[in-house]
C-alpha cells in the first residue's frame, strides 16, 4: 500500500500495479499452453479417463473450487473467536 | 571400527551441553549428528549388541534399508535444526532437541518393541520441552495436553508389546497382522504418533505453540517415525489406505482458513503424512520405497517451511497471516528459501516433492486403487492452494503490512539455505535418493506425461488462487481460530461432565441430607434414652435394685410352688 510506504523507500519491482499484472498474464499464458500441449503428444496412464483433452486442468480448478466452497462452508460452521479456548488465567 | 548404536550417541551427548561455554557449544552440538550419520555409514546391516534380559531377547539396534533411510534423514534433520538454533542459548531446550532426535533414531532403529518403546517414550517426554520452553501458561497447557496423548499412545504401545509376546512369544518387531488385541493396540499407538484422523490434533495444537527453533525439530521427527513404524509393523494393511486418504484431503480444509501460518503448516503436515500412510497401506515394494522417499524430502521442506515461518515469529513477533504481508521487501532470503519449501511440497518438477510425490501417486495407481488416486491428485491440487502459495503469499507478499523486520539471522540464513540446496538437489537429481530406498527402485518422474499433465494440475490450480484473490473471493484472513476434533476434549467432554455435575450434585446433595437427617434423628433417639437424662442412662439406688431381686425371687418360687 502506498500511504504505508516509508517516503525514502526504494521501489520494488512489485510495487507497481503493471508488473503484477504482468505475472498475472504469465500465469494464464502458462496455463493455455500446458493446456493446448495435450493435443500434441502421446500420453503413458494408468487410467483411460486421463487420456481425455484438458482432465488435468478441469480437474485442478473442479478440485480448487470444491476446496474453497468446502473451506467457506466450514468456516460458517466452525469459526470461532481467536481466545474462545483461553481461560481466564492463561497468559 | 568403533560402532555404537544409531541415537545413543546423540542422547549421551547431550548431558554435556550444559556444562560446555556457548562458543564451544554449538560445535559440539553439530558434531554429534554428522558423527552419528558416519557411524551409519559403517554399520553393517543384521542384528547388534543384542542380549537377553529376564529371559526376553531384546534387539536395541537392526540395520536394514528401511531403517537406514529413515536414519539418515533424521540425523541430517537434527543437523539442520541444530544450525538453525545456534543463536539461542537456552541450554534446556538445546539439550531437549539432542535427546528428541536421538530417541527418533534409536527407534528407527529397534530390532523389539520393548526397545521401541523405550525410544518411543523418550520422544514423547523430551520434545515437550520444547514447547514448555515458550515458558507462557499457554504453552504450559498445550505442552501438557501434548504430553499426555504422546505417553498414552507409548502406554498402549507397552501394552501391545506384552499381549503380542503373550501370544506370539516374541518382541520381535517385524510385520504384524492386524488380528488380535496385541496388534491393534500398537497399531493404535502408531496412528496417535502418526496423526490419524480424529487423533490428528495434539499436532495443530502443539506445533505452532513450540519456540521458533522447537517447531523446526518436532516437525521431522515424531510423526516420520510413526510413518517408519507403521512401514514396519503394517505394509499392505488395507486399511490404512482410506485413513491415509482421509488424512491427505481433511486438513487442507482447516489450512485453507487458518490464520496461523505455522499451524496452517501443521494441517499441511497432517496432509503430507496422509500420502505416507496411503503408500504404506498399499504396501509394495515401490508403494513403501514412495513412503519412504517422501518421508526424506517432507522432512526437508517441512522444515524449510517452519524455518521460515519461524524466522518471521523470530522476527515480527507473529506467524499470523491477518498481521502479515509485504516482508519480502526487509527478508528476501528467507522469502527465496520459502518459496523453494513451498515449491518443493507442492511437487513442482525440478523440487523434491515432485519425485517423492509421483512415486507414491504411481504405486497407488498401478494397484487399482482408484478412489486413493483421485483423493491424492486432489489433496496435491490442494496443497499448491495453501501451502505452495497460501503460506509464501500472505508472508511475505499480499498487501504491505508496513513491518520492515531485518533478515533472519545468518545461522537461520545457512541452516534454510542448505534445506533449500537439497529440496532442489533432490529435485534434479534424484538418484542418490532412489539409491538409499530400501528397495531397488528406477523410477522416472521426468517423463513428458506426467511433467505436463502435473503442471497442468499446479497452473490451473494457481489459476483459481489468482482468480480468487483478484476478485477478492478468497477467504479472508481473519483474526479467529476454527473448531476441529479436539473441541470434544477441550470443550464437550468437560461441559458434559460439568452439566451431569449440575444434575447430580443436587440429587445427591438430597440424598445426602435426607440420610444425614435419618443419622441425626437416630442419634436423638439413642441420646434421649441413653444419654446423661435418658431413662436408660440413669443410676439406680442400691435399695431399689434389692427391691427388683426380691420381686424377681418371689416371681421365681412362687411358679416354682406352681
Amino acid at each position: 500500500m502506498a500511504d504505508q510506504k516509508k517516503p525514502d523507500e526504494k521501489s520494488y519491482w512489485l510495487d507497481d500495479r503493471n508488473n503484477v499484472k504482468k505475472l498475472v498474464l504469465a500465469l494464464y499464458v502458462a496455463c493455455g499452453l500446458s493446456f493446448v500441449a495435450d493435443f500434441f503428444y502421446h500420453k503413458h496412464v494408468h487410467y483411460d479417463v486421463e487420456n481425455w483433452i484438458g482432465i488435468y486442468p478441469i480437474f485442478g480448478l473442479v478440485a480448487c473450487a470444491v476446496l474453497f466452497l468446502g473451506a467457506k462452508l466450514l468456516r460458517t460452521l466452525f469459526m470461532r473467536d481467536e481466545d474462545y479456548y483461553q481461560e481466564a488465567d492463561d497468559d | 571400527m568403533i560402532e555404537f548404536p544409531p541415537g545413543l550417541l546423540l542422547i549421551v551427548g547431550a548431558i554435556l551441553v550444559p556444562l560446555l561455554p556457548h562458543v564451544v557449544r554449538n560445535a559440539y552440538m553439530l558434531a554429534l549428528p554428522v558423527i552419528g550419520f558416519w557411524g551409519l555409514l559403517v554399520l553393517p546391516e543384521g542384528i547388534h549388541f543384542g542380549f537377553d534380559l529376564f529371559g526376553y531377547t531384546l534387539a536395541p539396534v537392526r540395520v536394514d534399508g528401511l531403517s537406514l533411510i529413515f536414519g539418515y534423514i533424521f540425523h541430517i534433520a537434527a543437523a539442520i535444526s541444530i544450525i538453525f538454533a545456534f543463536h539461542m542459548k537456552d541450554s534446556v531446550q538445546q539439550m531437549a532437541g539432542l535427546i528428541y532426535a536421538g530417541s527418533a533414531i534409536g527407534g528407527a532403529f529397534a530390532g523389539d518393541l520393548i526397545t521401541l518403546f523405550v525410544y518411543w517414550e523418550g520422544t514423547a517426554i523430551a520434545s515437550v520441552f520444547l514447547i514448555w520452553a515458550n515458558k507462557s501458561e499457554h504453552a504450559y497447557k498445550t505442552g501438557m495436553r501434548y504430553l499426555i496423548i504422546q505417553v498414552g499412545s507409548g502406554v498402549l504401545l507397552l501394552a501391545g508389546a506384552i499381549l503380542q509376546f503373550k501370544a506370539s512369544g516374541s518382541l520381535d518387531f517385524a510385520k504384524m497382522e492386524l488380528s488380535g488385541p496385541g496388534p491393534v493396540l500398537i497399531f493404535i499407538a502408531f496412528g496417535i504418533k502418526a496423526a490419524f484422523p480424529l487423533l490428528h490434533n495434539w499436532l495443530q495444537d502443539s506445533y505452532p505453540e513450540a519456540t521458533v527453533t522447537g517447531t523446526v525439530f518436532l516437525s521431522a521427527f515424531t510423526t516420520k517415525l510413526a510413518i517408519y513404524a507403521l512401514a514396519r509393523g503394517f505394509p499392505g494393511t488395507e486399511m490404512l489406505i482410506w485413513i491415509g486418504a482421509t488424512m491427505a484431503a481433511f486438513p487442507i480444509f482447516y489450512a485453507l482458513i487458518e490464520n496461523d501460518l505455522r499451524r496452517v503448516l501443521a494441517y499441511s503436515l497432517n496432509n503430507q503424512l496422509g500420502y505416507m500412510v496411503v503408500a504404506v497401506g498399499v504396501g509394495t515394494e515401490m508403494a513403501l520405497n514412495g513412503a519412504a522417499a517422501h518421508a526424506v524430502s517432507h522432512v526437508l521442506y517441512k522444515a524449510l517451511l517452519f524455518m521460515s515461518m519461524g524466522a518471521v515469529l523470530y522476527r515480527t513477533g507473529t506467524a499470523k497471516a491477518s498481521e502479515l504481508g509485504g516482508l519480502y521487501k526487509s527478508m528476501p532470503y528467507t522469502t527465496g528459501f520459502c518459496m523453494v519449501g513451498a515449491a518443493s511440497i507442492s511437487a513442482f518438477p525440478l523440487f523434491s516433492g515432485f519425485i517423492s510425490k509421483s512415486i507414491i501417486i504411481a504405486a497407488v495407481a498401478e494397484q487399482g486403487h482408484w478412489v486413493a488416486w483421485i483423493v491424492l491428485l486432489f489433496a496435491a491440487a490442494g496443497v499448491l492452494l495453501y501451502s505452495g502459495i497460501k503460506v509464501p503469499y500472505f508472508a511475505f507478499f499480499n498487501q504491505d503490512s508496513g513491518q520492515r523486520p531485518q533478515e533472519a539471522p545468518l545461522n537461520m540464513l545457512i541452516a534454510m539455505g542448505i534445506t533449500a540446496f537439497l529440496c532442489i538437489a533432490i529435485g534434479i537429481y534424484p538418484a542418490p535418493l532412489l539409491a538409499a530406498l530400501p528397495f531397488p527402485e528406477d523410477f522416472q518422474a521426468y517423463t513428458t506425461s506426467h511433467v505436463i499433465t502435473h503442471l497442468q494440475l499446479l497452473l490451473f490450480s494457481a489459476l483459481v488462487f489468482t482468480y480468487l484473490v483478484k476478485k477478492g473471493y478468497y477467504p479472508p484472513q481473519l483474526k479467529a481460530i476454527n473448531l476441529d476434533f479436539d473441541w470434544t476434549y477441550r470443550r464437550l467432554i468437560p461441559n458434559v461432565i460439568r452439566s451431569l455435575g449440575n444434575v447430580f450434585v443436587p440429587a445427591d446433595r438430597q440424598i445426602r441430607s435426607a440420610f444425614l437427617n435419618r443419622v441425626e434423628k437416630f442419634i436423638a433417639g439413642v441420646f434421649r434414652h441413653h444419654g446423661p437424662e435418658g431413662l436408660l442412662a440413669r443410676t439406680w439406688p442400691t435399695g431399689s435394685t434389692v427391691l427388683w431381686v426380691a420381686v424377681l425371687l418371689s416371681l421365681y418360687m412362687l411358679f416354682y410352688f406352681i
